[in-house]
């Protein structure tokens, strides 16, 4: 049942209202009126009264006061849900958002440079330029989301502040902290980070994530990973339902995650977020071999804007993730779609980003 | 009974299990052969431009829209609702509105994510309290047709947030992501009120 599956901790903290600490988020984005951000002030129980909203129904207006309560587990994690079955592409410009808009993307990731380029061009990978993340969320009416480097909270502050609908706490940029994940609890926007295997996508949910993506390797074009990492954690998530109360210990002792969260997992069999792929996708079969293999959605990186023809193969991969256990939906949009990206053999290349940020 | 629910892209898992929590059961639709002999369906949350252009590509947006004119009984939550009025502000210029209940509404009405919330609703003639209702990136109301009978509202005067008219019962809330089953219930109502 979906109302059960959200972490003891969200509610827990939402509860007790406790303050936010220095790293936190008293943005000033979105506190119109009276509204109140998770942490910020006490928050009302489901059933105290809330005050009536002032705007009356026939006032043309973007804005109105509605009393409700932000930036809480179950808005920050309801996001992520309305974009299961969906394919969230990489864009480096205003006119690349708007060619994903119109190719049917469920929302774009606004960056510099895309994972291949990144990985050809080497140096320090980090937030894109505000400029550019307005530009985007300026040309298109869908959830942007942006990435902020491992452990750079300052950054994640900076594009809650730009009012982006999605942090990816990301490997693909060069990690500012080697020792620890932003606290994402604190704030009110929602954090998506990568995992490789279960204990992993464990932690970054303790952390406050309110979705996990398989890693992958991006900027290979190559699938290889995301297959690796999706059957681990979809294969421990099945092996962890069969076992018994006292294993429930030794799971999360391995898994090195907390044992509240493994007894959840044991009991519902699934995380307690969704479970996207992304690192390597190029290709419409790609995106119907992971969403087969348990993935919800599907995040395309280079795979889209570094291919011949990037309207029809986003246009394709969108009807693949649709459709992905539709063979003859699938043979058919991945026809005539020109070259994809080269891609690498994950041999030949010498940085792994998955192996950053455990 | 058996009630569809449009799975092209959305918030669909959490739909089929509130209809089986209220004894229906639940038929994902992606092609038109899937639309035979439903009772009812439901347009899910997610993202109401993606689910047009994926309405049209699956070849469903003719069937669909000629089994709702002919009184199929609809349960759109916020891209859903997008999907069944007759008017949508700030949508793409060529985004499909089946034009199923006389409403004019605004996407992303409330703002950006940062913005999207949750609160009580009073919903008239539903016992045992107000409604927890989740807003994500919903869509704000901005007129309402004289036959549509307005259900909720964000307080006293507020803008509609649950709608009605013959058949068709919209939010711009997800009454899915709650255990809340009363909507849903609702909903069933409407169908074996019409006769299907």
């Amino acid at each position: 049942m979906p109302g059960g599956r959200y972490p003891a901790e969200a509610t827990t903290q939402l509860s007790k209202g406790s303050p936010c600490h220095a790293g936190g988020t008293r943005s000033s984005v979105g506190c119109r009126g009276v509204w109140i951000h998770c942490g910020v002030m006490q928050l009302p129980s489901p059933t105290d009264s809330t005050p009536p909203a002032t705007r009356s129904p026939d006032v043309t207006g973007s804005h109105e006061q509605v009393a409700g309560v932000t930036g809480t587990f179950m808005v920050k994690r309801g996001l992520a849900d309305m974009l299961r079955g969906g394919v969230i592409m990489d864009v480096v410009t205003a006119e690349q958002a708007r060619i994903a808009e119109d190719a049917g993307a469920v929302a774009v990731m606004a960056l510099e440079r895309v994972p291949a380029d990144i990985r050809a061009e080497g140096g320090v990978a980090r937030m894109s330029d505000p400029a550019l993340i307005r530009a985007i969320q300026e040309a298109v009416s869908i959830p942007v989301m942006a990435k902020a480097r491992i452990g750079h909270f300052a950054e994640a502050q900076v594009l809650q502040a730009l009012g982006v609908d999605y942090v990816d706490e990301s490997e693909v940029l060069t990690p500012a902290d080697e020792e620890n994940h932003i606290d994402k609890r604190a704030f009110a926007v929602p954090f998506v980070c990568g995992a490789t295997n279960l204990g992993e996508a464990l932690r970054r949910i303790a952390e406050g994530a309110a979705l996990i993506r398989s890693k992958g390797e991006a900027g290979t074009g190559n699938v290889v990973e995301a297959v690796r990492h999706l059957r681990s954690i979809v294969g421990d998530i099945r092996r962890l339902t069969q076992a018994d109360g006292a294993e429930i210990y030794g799971w999360a002792k391995r898994l090195a995650a907390p044992v509240d969260l493994v007894a959840e997992v044991a009991s519902t069999g699934h995380l307690p977020v969704p479970l996207f792929c992304a690192g390597g996708l190029a290709t419409p079969a790609d995106a119907a071999l992971v969403m087969q293999l348990g993935a919800e959605a599907v995040f395309v990186g280079s795979g889209i804007f570094k291919s011949e023809d990037p309207m029809s193969r986003a246009r394709a991969i969108v009807e693949a993730t649709a459709h992905y256990d539709d063979a003859q939906i699938v043979a058919k949009v991945s026809t005539g779609l020109g070259a994809p990206m080269a891609g690498q053999e994950i041999g030949a290349i010498t940085e792994h980003l998955a192996d950053r940020g455990l | 009974m058996e009630v569809g629910i449009l799975a092209l892209q959305g918030d669909v898992a959490e739909h089929a299990s509130a209809l089986r929590d209220v004894g229906v059961k639940p038929r994902p639709v992606r092609v038109p052969g899937d639309l035979t002999a439903l009772a009812g369906i439901v347009l899910p949350g997610g993202e109401s431009t993606t689910m047009s252009l994926l309405l049209g590509s699956s070849g469903l947006v003719g069937p669909l829209a000629e089994e709702i004119a002919s009184g199929l009984p609809a349960f759109g939550t916020c891209a859903g609702m997008i999907l069944l009025a007759s008017s949508i502000l700030d949508g793409k210029p060529d985004q499909l509105a089946f034009g199923a209940i006389d409403l004019s509404v605004r996407r992303n009405g409330f703002g950006r994510q940062l913005d999207s919330f949750e609160r009580d609703i009073e919903v008239a003639g539903l016992g045992d309290g107000p409604v927890h209702a989740v807003f994500i990136r919903a869509p704000l109301v901005e007129s309402v047709g004289a036959h549509v009978e307005v259900l909720g509202r964000l307080g006293d005067g507020g803008s509609p947030v649950l709608c009605r008219e013959g058949g068709i019962l919209v939010s711009a809330f997800h009454p899915e992501l709650t255990p809340d089953r009363r909507l849903h219930r609702m909903f069933v109502s409407i169908i074996e009120e019409r006769g299907r």
